[in-house]
């Protein structure tokens, strides 16, 4: 069980952020290029040292101590493979240290272990500038777990990898963090990878963390704009607030994903005329851009939908989310 | 025709190849004929026109490392027959060998202090350099600026200072003054140079290291040393260049004990007329180890090692 409590100098990367990961939670960063996410784990990783607050991992207090003896295994945005090693010495390295001291025999077991379940026991022998992307990738995870340390930290270790990898990759990191109940913090700017991933997330904004909970929680009940802008594909839709009627007292902002709008052809009673401008066809889906009163949203429709360019549509409300003038969220119920 | 934008043509190429061929040619002539006037007798070495095609000889040689002595014609009859090929060339100009010259003596000071100064500056330079690239120094620019700075004037501007001072000190013509020295000078070249190839080593490689359990310095020595083989090889090479040809200082601060070749090679023409054979007899084997040195480093030099391991 950790508990981190930090603040940053200087630049501001981390405001005073407060985070505990439970023990065998897989736990996902998220926020945007420049919000604190890798300098959050830089700190907990012991590469970066804190102006104030400390880093426990374990009720230990590690603030003082080396990357070394926090006992944290960190898997790199980029590669970083030891490039004069083979992929065998860069597996066994880890083990090979000071700290670990393991005997030869078991490093060999654990070094073969890991290649097997990362699918690169056939690349052991090649020099690690000899792979090519995915196969660095996946020998920067296996540095990571030969060990078997308090905590596993991922900087973006999926980022630098083509689509089809990422998400291969991605269902096989959930699938070995389930199985040696590891503890994991992840950090990354892609929302899929932290909801398809995460026990839970925590949304980041210059450095602060502005939400804490599961991924459920956080797409359904954002505390923010900010964080509900964060999840969702398409993006949710910010109208004025006053634009409908019934919106709660102090609302500013209306926020509506998809699943809060309900289309009806032709024109109905409460609803806001709407028009169609475009309409993508994706195959699995359909998305319709619309035209209300001089706001653009964009919407998904059934993929059989007939509906065309510069159909009139009225929309609909379906317990939308509502933000006041600074974003913070507003329930529905304080009306 | 073909026509390819990054790849030379046929014509470029044997023209680019003739100008390196002739240019080669032009700067190689000069050793070339320092390596064959070795192999030359004195009358040889100095006829005119001058003779590209001769009878070799290793009286230079055998003259490079000996000293020799001049014998009257009777006394030369008392002498027992000549032992070895050495003292049959020496008796064919009416000498005898006396005892060996200091070459041998002078080329091993060269080596030990051509090769102490090189590892020292290498060595300090990599420790410095390391320093320079991954630490906050405070004032770290003026100090890479200062350090430069011990090259911007000729280091022979100072040899009357750093004479008296050697003299006061005692380092006078000692192996540990003249490595001392040569560091000195060497290391202002070893620290820019090494810290560029550090810089260009990226910081994850250490900090994984670092998370992976290693310390700072097992970090720097598993990790980061084998990656910078590269710059501390071409580095050596210079310093180690420079101070086995340097002359001045060799001159003015060795006359015994730790003479290196380069003052001691020109003193042989003094020894019994101008012997250019070995003149060029020990310019030649002079040569030889900067130039092993450096085949043997060679593979090092090629560039690539840290390629393509990390992405940028």
């Amino acid at each position: 069980m950790q508990n981190i409590s930090k603040s940053f100098g200087s630049q501001s990367a981390v405001e005073s952020m407060s985070l505990t990961i439970k023990d065998s939670s897989f736990v996902v960063l998220l926020g945007p290029t420049g919000a604190g996410k890798t300098t959050t784990l830089r700190l907990i990783a012991g590469l970066e040292k804190p102006d104030s607050g400390k880093v426990t991992i374990y009720g230990r207090d590690v603030t003082h101590e080396t990357p070394a003896q926090r006992d944290v295994a960190m898997v790199f945005q980029q590669y970083s493979l030891y490039p004069h090693l083979s992929v065998r010495q860069n597996l066994a390295f880890p083990l090979k240290s000071p700290v670990l001291k393991t005997p030869k025999a078991q490093i060999e077991k654990k070094v073969d272990a890991v290649a097997e379940v990362l699918h690169i026991s056939h690349k052991l022998d090649n020099k690690a500038t000899e792979l090519s992307g995915g196969e660095m990738q996946r020998v920067s995870i296996g540095r990571a777990l030969v060990r078997d340390p308090a905590i596993y930290l991922m900087d973006e270790p999926l980022s630098s990898l083509d689509a089809k990898l990422r998400a291969d990759l991605r269902l096989e990191l959930k699938r070995l963090q389930s199985e040696l109940g590891a503890t994991v913090l992840y950090v990354t700017h892609d929302q899929i990878e932290a909801m398809t991933l995460a026990t839970e997330v925590g949304v980041l904004n210059g450095g602060e963390l502005v939400q804490f909970g599961t991924p459920r929680e956080i797409y359904e009940s954002p505390s923010s704009l900010y964080v509900a802008t964060r999840l969702g594909l398409p993006r949710i839709n910010t109208l004025p607030a006053d634009l409908f009627p019934a919106a709660p007292s102090g609302a500013r902002t209306l926020g509506l994903r998809p699943e809060h709008i309900a289309i009806s052809e032709g024109t109905a009673a409460d609803g806001q005329a709407a028009r169609v401008t475009r309409v993508e066809r994706l195959g699995d889906q359909t998305r319709l851009h619309l035209k209300l009163t001089g706001h653009k949203v964009i919407t998904l429709a059934d993929a059989h939908s007939t509906v065309k360019v510069g159909d009139a549509l009225t929309i609909q409300l379906k317990d939308p989310l509502y933000f006041d003038r600074d974003g913070a969220r507003v329930e529905r119920g304080n009306k | 025709m073909s026509f390819s934008v990054t790849e030379p043509s046929k014509r470029q190429k044997s023209i680019a190849g003739f100008l390196v061929i002739t240019y080669a040619l032009i700067t190689l002539v000069p050793l070339f004929w320092v390596f064959i006037t070795g192999f030359k007798t004195p009358p040889d070495s100095i006829s005119y026109p001058p003779k590209v095609f001769f009878s070799p000889s290793l009286e230079g040689y055998v003259n490079l490392f000996t000293t020799r002595t001049r014998v009257t014609p009777e006394q030369m009859q008392a002498l027992p027959p000549p032992v070895g090929f050495a003292e049959a060339i020496v008796r064919n100009r009416d000498m005898v060998i006396a005892g060996p010259s200091k070459f041998g003596e002078r080329f091993m000071n060269s080596i030990i202090i051509g090769f102490g100064s090189t590892f020292l500056s290498i060595f300090l330079g990599t420790l410095a350099a390391y320093g320079f690239s991954r630490f906050n120094v405070p004032l770290k620019d003026d100090l890479m600026f200062f350090i430069l700075s011990t090259r911007m004037m000729p280091p022979i501007a100072v040899a009357i200072p750093i004479f008296l001072m050697y003299r006061q000190l005692g380092l006078s013509d000692t192996h540990v003054g003249m490595i001392l020295l040569y560091t000195a000078v060497n290391i202002s070249l070893a620290v820019w140079l090494l810290k560029g190839f550090i810089d260009e080593i990226p910081r994850e490689y250490e900090e994984a290291a670092l998370i992976d359990g290693y310390t700072r310095f097992q970090a720097f020595y598993k990790v980061v040393l084998p990656q910078a083989a590269t710059g501390i090889a071409s580095t050596a090479i210079f310093c180690l260049i420079f101070a086995w040809n340097e002359y001045a200082f060799a001159v003015l601060l060795t006359s015994g004990t730790a003479q290196t070749a380069p003052p001691f090679i020109p003193t042989i023409i003094g020894v019994g007329g101008l012997d250019w054979p070995a003149v060029a007899a020990g310019a030649t084997l002079f040569l030889l180890p900067v130039l092993i040195f450096t085949i043997v480093l060679r593979k090092h030099l090629l560039r690539g090692i840290t390629f393509g391991a990390v992405r940028k």
